[in-house]
């Protein structure tokens, strides 16, 4: 199994944040890892990406130019990584700020609305775990117990105890997953 | 011949010895020209690391320019710097062997042209080095050419006509500027044209090297000196041109001695 | 087993620079790499360990920080990128010809000027041709993982005081922003000053104890018989690093009609080529130069009378492929394919070169 996935919004969204817990979560699941970033002045409120790769085998090239799993937060991440997702793959995205939606009939669309979730649950900062909690009921590469070892292992000591809000986080974004199109067959 | 060694063996035995080269210093003839100042500073410095007894702790750093070889003639460990680096050369050995003495050693093209950044951020994070500077307001080794420290009106080989500010701007107290710096311990400014400016010398420079075993910051010594071949003047001419020229533009002085700035004043307080 | 981390390749240059006992580490920051020193920073190993951490006024100034505690014979290094490297490059100079031990690295980005902050290879002559004034080498080291990012600290240290010669470990924009799984080696103590004392004693400037020589660090010697001496000496080192210290890595070779040659995250995109291009049917295999100096010059001239053409691939204008070049001395084929400015190019790309130039 190998997984491929873009995760691409704006800065502050928590997109690399996501993408280590990924990554993390794929290392207690004695996975091989990599997690690569956007960089420079994109890291600064504009826009910020990061590709992860979850695999049962070595990892031969880190760079992803294509994508098993695009998760998109915003328009122009959307603009530019539609179009990369590969034929019956899977494009998850927040509807949030999103004037163009998808129209690929050869990948599977769904949709979570993280940004009004994260709100309701009284915590903006919840965003990015309840967009994750929604690719892992579209794609269960994860098991649960391996993301909660993962989010351990990568958020600070002082912050083991925002655990539990983080994986109620992920539990309401896997309930709120919305199926949008299954991929067409033989596209 | 035999009465002539006679009387110089009798001259020569050590009950009428006055005064001796430290041994620090080595017999080899130095290759500065009759009447420069670096012999006398050279000197000094082995006289004071000898008396001290610090030879076995302190490591110099010889610059790009006429002191390039200083190291052949004080007998310690020495680095030998890139033009303008010795203070971060110096930098390293003293923050890796903070226990040692390092001193660098440079002229005016080394420390105030090609090395102003390093000179600038030593002294202001108030490293714990002595820093000796050799003001001749020329350059000694390429051959005569304008050093930042040169005069207005000054003739060198590339200021033919004299220094002119309006194409080559103002000869440079970098000394004064490096006084305002918190990190500066201890700023003086010295000469070495008579015996009593020579002993004034060292004892700047015995001072120097007892502030930086005090650890209060950076203690730079500028010597103002003289460069016969580079002026053109005779050894007696070119200390009479200094005294003359020279000293109004370099006033001879302390220009701070209180140690670093305290740093209370500048951490932030914990909150 | 030592600890298993994710980590990214900057941070992990800090993580094992730490662990193997440096002394000390001296930069300035520059995107794609400052994470080096602020991994440093956080850290704190002053407290632990012992080990200096300074940010300099600038590269030149970090870089001749690094000779003069090189010069007192403790493990010491640098890190930068491309355009701060080439402000490096007196000191470097410097560092080679008076014979001093250290590690630099380089997490290259595009040029030329400031170019781009993206990744790039284009610095490989400047770190296997010299780099700096006058007729030296740096052994190059080049990392195509996180994990190499760790080791090649701790190897680079070592062949550093092997030659007394300096190490580059030539990264790139990739593998340093990489986060990659990493098992880190244990904790190990710096050296003691009876140790640099026994290692190094006989050149450092550690202060001269009375009965022995004094000890001077200098790259001058105005006597040109005596330099060309020193010159001498300093080639039959290379030599030796050429003799002992080649490495590299060969994938699916045996069989192969085309070789890949490709070094860094070059490599991986290269891995990537060689499987889609197998399962097409085409015998693709790839030569990883580990060290880029010493070249693996030996193993590609082996493999020049077997092949039908190699294929040099690299994000620059073509700058290894001269030295393959001279490897295989005309007995194949010997073609480039690369990508510019901080573009790095996909394995499909990669593919369809190939078969475009054979």
């Amino acid at each position: 199994m190998t997984e491929e996935i873009i995760i691409a919004g704006f800065g502050g969204q928590g997109v690399l944040s996501m993408g280590k817990i990924l990554a993390y979560s794929g290392v207690m699941q004695d996975q091989e890892v990599a997690w690569f970033p956007s960089y420079g002045p994109e890291m600064r409120g504009g826009t910020a990406n990061v590709t992860v790769i979850l695999s049962d085998e070595r990892i031969s090239s880190p760079i992803l130019h294509e994508f098993d799993t695009a998760i998109i937060l915003n328009q122009q991440s959307m603009t530019k990584f539609e179009s990369r997702v590969k034929p019956g793959g899977t494009l998850l995205y927040d509807p949030n700020g999103i004037l163009h939606h998808p129209t690929r009939k050869d990948i599977n669309i769904l949709k979570v609305e993280g940004s009004r979730l994260a709100v309701e649950m009284g915590n903006p900062l919840t965003f990015n775990m309840i967009v994750l909690g929604a690719f892992l009921k579209a794609k269960p590469v994860i098991k649960l117990e391996n993301v909660k070892k993962g989010l351990e292992k990568s958020l600070p000591e002082r912050h083991h105890k925002l655990i539990p809000l983080n994986l109620t986080a992920i539990e309401i974004g896997q309930e709120n997953l919305v199926v949008v199109q299954i991929a067409e067959a033989g596209c | 011949m035999s009465v002539l060694t006679d009387r110089i063996n009798e001259i020569i035995k050590p009950e009428n010895l006055v005064y001796a080269k430290s041994p620090l210093l080595n017999d080899d003839l130095m290759h500065y020209c009759p009447g420069c100042s670096h012999g006398v500073v050279h000197r000094l410095i082995a006289e004071v690391i000898e008396e001290m007894g610090i030879q076995e702790q302190t490591i110099g750093v010889s610059p790009v320019g006429c002191a390039v070889f200083a190291y052949n003639y004080i007998d310690i460990d020495w680095q030998e710097a890139a033009h303008g680096r010795a203070p971060a050369v110096a930098t390293g050995i003293k923050r890796v062997m903070p226990e040692k003495y390092v001193f660098s050693y440079q002229g005016d093209g080394d420390l105030a042209a090609i090395g102003t950044a390093e000179t600038f951020h030593a002294v202001n994070r108030g490293e714990n080095i002595v820093m000796i500077f050799i003001n001749n307001a020329i350059y000694g080794m390429t051959g005569g050419q304008m050093a930042p420290t040169t005069l207005v009106g000054q003739i060198t080989s590339t200021t033919p006509h004299g220094r002119d500010v309006d194409l080559n701007g103002y000869p440079l107290r970098i000394t004064e500027l490096l006084a305002q710096l918190p990190g500066a311990a201890y700023v003086t400014r010295q000469s070495v044209q008579t015996p009593g400016a020579v002993r004034k010398t060292k004892k700047a420079i015995r001072k120097a090297f007892e502030i930086q075993a005090k650890k209060i910051g950076t203690a730079f010594v500028e010597v103002v000196s003289t460069c016969s071949s580079g002026w053109k003047l005779s050894p007696v001419d070119s200390n009479k041109w200094m005294e003359e020229n020279m000293f109004p533009q370099y006033p001879l002085g302390d220009l701070k001695d209180t140690g670093r700035a305290d740093a209370e004043l500048y951490r932030i307080k914990a909150k | 087993m030592g600890e298993l981390r994710l980590m990214k390749g900057n941070e992990v240059i800090a993580e094992a620079a730490i662990r193997c006992g440096c002394d000390g580490y001296f930069g300035y920051p520059i995107t794609p790499q400052s994470e080096v020193m602020e991994t440093l920073m956080t850290l704190r190993p002053w407290e632990s360990t012992g080990m200096v951490v300074l940010q300099a006024e600038s590269e030149i100034a970090s870089i001749h920080m690094v000779y003069g505690a090189a010069g007192a014979g403790k493990r010491v290094m640098t890190s930068s990128s491309s355009p701060g490297i080439s402000l490096m490059a007196e000191g470097i100079s410097y560092i080679a010809g008076a014979e001093l031990p250290c590690v630099i690295v380089n997490v290259q980005r595009g040029g030329p000027g400031l170019g781009t902050i993206q990744p790039s290879q284009a610095d490989y002559n400047q770190a296997t041709k010299g780099g700096g004034h006058g007729d030296y080498s740096l052994l190059v080291l080049a990392p195509a993982s996180v994990q190499e990012m760790h080791d090649f600290v701790i190897l680079g240290f070592e062949l550093a005081f092997k030659f007394r010669n300096p190490v580059m470990i030539l990264a790139d924009g990739v593998i340093g922003q990489l986060m990659e799984k990493v098992e880190l080696i244990d904790q190990r103590p710096r050296w003691t000053n009876e140790q640099i004392l026994e290692i190094s004693g006989e050149w450092a400037t550690l202060g001269k104890p009375s009965g022995r020589k004094k000890n001077i660090i200098t790259s001058l010697e105005l006597d040109s018989y005596m330099m060309e001496k020193n010159n001498l000496r300093l080639q039959s080192k290379y030599s030796q690093m050429k003799a002992e210290e080649v490495r590299y890595e060969a994938i699916a070779c045996e069989d192969a009609d085309y070789i890949l040659v490709a070094f860094g995250s070059a490599a991986r995109i290269c891995q990537k080529t060689v499987q889609i291009a197998r399962k097409k049917g085409v015998k693709v295999g790839l030569i990883r130069p580990i060290t880029l100096f010493p070249f693996p010059e030996k193993i590609i001239a082996e493999y020049a009378t077997k092949v039908k053409g190699f294929l040099s691939v690299e994000f620059n204008a073509g700058q290894m492929v001269n030295d393959i070049r001279l490897a295989v001395n005309g007995k194949t084929r010997v073609e480039y394919f690369g990508r510019m400015g901080g573009i790095v190019p996909t394995p499909d790309e990669v593919e369809t070169a190939l078969e475009q130039r054979f």
